[in-house]
């Protein structure tokens, strides 16, 4: 057997229990495999504390076997362990959006809290800019998704500790969740089904023509230029925008 | 061969976030700090900020735990990369890693998983060691760390491995007394057999750290104080070594600070005495 058989062995063992190495030497084997599962149990519970307290410690246990089993480890920073964590609750809790933008809302945090680093934009640099070709910068550290579900309510309960935290339900019309950092604290906020059909496009290609298009097709003429200017004049504010470019390539 | 690493004989501690406060408001009696190197190789926030202003202050060395020096596939580039980058932004003091393997195939175990003492394994090691000092421009430092299996087609004890290692690639040593110790009672071997076969002249820095008794092994958990058996040794090691930078490395149970700058007044007394009887 030579060292990459081996490794392999090694490896076998500490996901599966194999027999690779006999019974002899069991007892040093076991702390490794235990520090193996430990490690990584803590990690999702490192990364998901609100999912945590919201399905129990049973349930997240539980869950967190599964992933585990199903989804050894491969980066080599335990920072990215947990990515698709929502791949095992989608397949454990099936009927409850609301734990899987949960865990997304979780996971995007912290993914905001170190992604690279963008000085904010001050509104003095806009007074010149052509706006017919204008492409908007948005901040490395934005995460989005569409939203169903009050999850975003569910989180800032648990994370402020508060008395009562609200059951999962469904919203009255699907909207967005947004996800940045501004300075070292990353944001959560959720967004309507337009400002978030406008952040998606300006997200695809950051063009601000596109943008107005957006939100013009779908409130109006007037309704939505308006829109497009205060969404923009916000984002600058609350460093969701970071750049806008108006050269032409 | 590379240009060996830099020598330093200050008294230190592993910076922890429980005490980064304390390092960014006061001013904290330690010649240098250590810091885990993966958990700033990240893209920004407030991370790199924190290292960047402790920086400032107090000469880092920068500790990785991901390297996986020992895996038969050969090292990850992208990781090499990055750490490369964070070190040219930090101008580290040392840059280190462990003498252990974590990753397989694709499959990484986030553990100090341990080596063969064996030829093939020493060929692939010092391989690794070679592409990685060429990637970071610079000699890194390896540490022993601790085990729970020994293998029988073992050739060499763990002090030949390491000491044709550092011959090999001009790699300084990492000697981490707890290791040493922990390794010593697990395998039945005699630590101080493993601090006289060492290259003295090869270690650059010294790890003290607490373990923990388990089922019938000890286990290197870091959340005790150092005991009196590992301050023995580093007595013997300060006796053999002469002055060598060193720390009290805590990564769980984190006391207070003065707890451990307390712990870190031994090791500086311990060293002073052999200093002064030099």
């Amino acid at each position: 057997m030579n060292l990459a058989q081996w490794q392999e062995g090694f490896r076998d063992w500490l996901t599966a229990g194999s027999d690779a190495f006999g019974e002899r030497a069991w007892q040093g084997l076991a702390v490794y495999q235990n520090n193996y599962r430990t490690q990584l149990v803590t990690c999702l519970e490192v990364s998901y504390p609100q999912l945590l307290r919201r399905i129990g410690e049973g349930n997240f246990r539980e869950a967190a076997i599964a992933h585990i089993d199903a989804h050894p480890p491969r980066g080599w920073t335990l920072d990215t362990y947990g990515a698709d964590f929502t791949d095992t609750l989608l397949a454990m809790f099936p009927a409850n959006p609301d734990l899987h933008e949960l865990a997304w809302i979780e996971w995007a945090l912290s993914e905001a809290f170190v992604a690279a680093d963008s000085p904010p934009l001050a509104r003095e640099a806009l007074w010149s800019v052509d706006w017919d070709v204008a492409k908007l910068r948005l901040t490395p550290s934005l995460r989005h998704r569409a939203a169903t579900t009050n999850a975003d309510d569910v989180w800032s309960s648990l994370q402020e500790d508060a008395a009562s935290v609200p059951d999962g339900e469904m919203l009255a019309a699907p909207g967005g969740l947004v996800v940045w950092r501004r300075g070292f604290h990353s944001r959560l906020r959720k967004l309507d089904a337009d400002d978030y059909a406008a952040l998606c496009v300006a997200y695809a290609d950051g063009r601000f023509e596109h943008l107005c298009e957006a939100l013009v097709s779908r409130v109006g003429e007037e309704a939505g230029v308006a829109r497009a200017g205060a969404l923009l004049a916000d984002w600058i504010d609350a460093g969701i925008v970071v750049g806008v470019d108006d050269r032409v390539a | 061969m590379v240009t060996p690493p830099p020598t330093f004989s200050g008294y230190g501690l592993g910076l922890r976030k429980e005490h980064y406060r304390d390092f960014l408001d006061g001013d904290v009696p330690v010649d240098f700090v250590e810091v885990i190197s993966e958990n700033f190789m990240v893209d920004g926030g407030q991370p790199r900020d924190i290292l960047r202003r402790v920086r400032e202050k107090h000469p880092v060395a920068l500790h990785g735990v991901s390297m996986s020096i020992g895996s038969a596939d050969g090292l990850d580039i992208a990781y090499l990369r990055r750490l490369r980058a964070l070190a040219d932004d930090v101008q580290p003091l040392f840059v280190s890693d462990h003498l252990s393997w974590s990753r397989i195939a694709g499959f990484s175990s986030h553990d100090l998983l341990p080596v063969p003492y064996t030829e093939e394994a020493l060929a692939m090691v010092c391989r690794n060691i070679d592409m990685a000092q060429d990637v970071l421009g610079r000699a890194m430092l390896f540490e022993n760390p601790s085990s729970y299996v020994a293998f029988d087609g073992a050739t060499m004890s763990e002090w030949e491995f390491l000491a044709e290692m550092s011959k090999r690639t001009g790699c300084g040593l990492l000697l981490d007394v707890n290791n040493v110790f922990v390794s010593a009672s697990n395998h039945g071997f005699d630590a101080h057999a493993f601090l006289r076969g060492i290259p003295a002249d090869r270690v650059r820095q010294i790890h003290l750290a607490g373990h923990t008794q388990g089922p019938g092994l000890l286990i290197d958990t870091h959340d005790q104080p150092v005991c009196d058996e590992v301050w023995a040794l580093y007595r013997t090691a300060m006796a053999l070594l002469g002055p060598v930078a060193t720390m009290i490395e805590r990564d769980d149970a984190i006391p207070p600070l003065a707890d451990l700058l307390d712990e870190l007044a031994i090791a500086r007394d311990i060293g002073m005495r052999h200093q002064e009887a030099a």
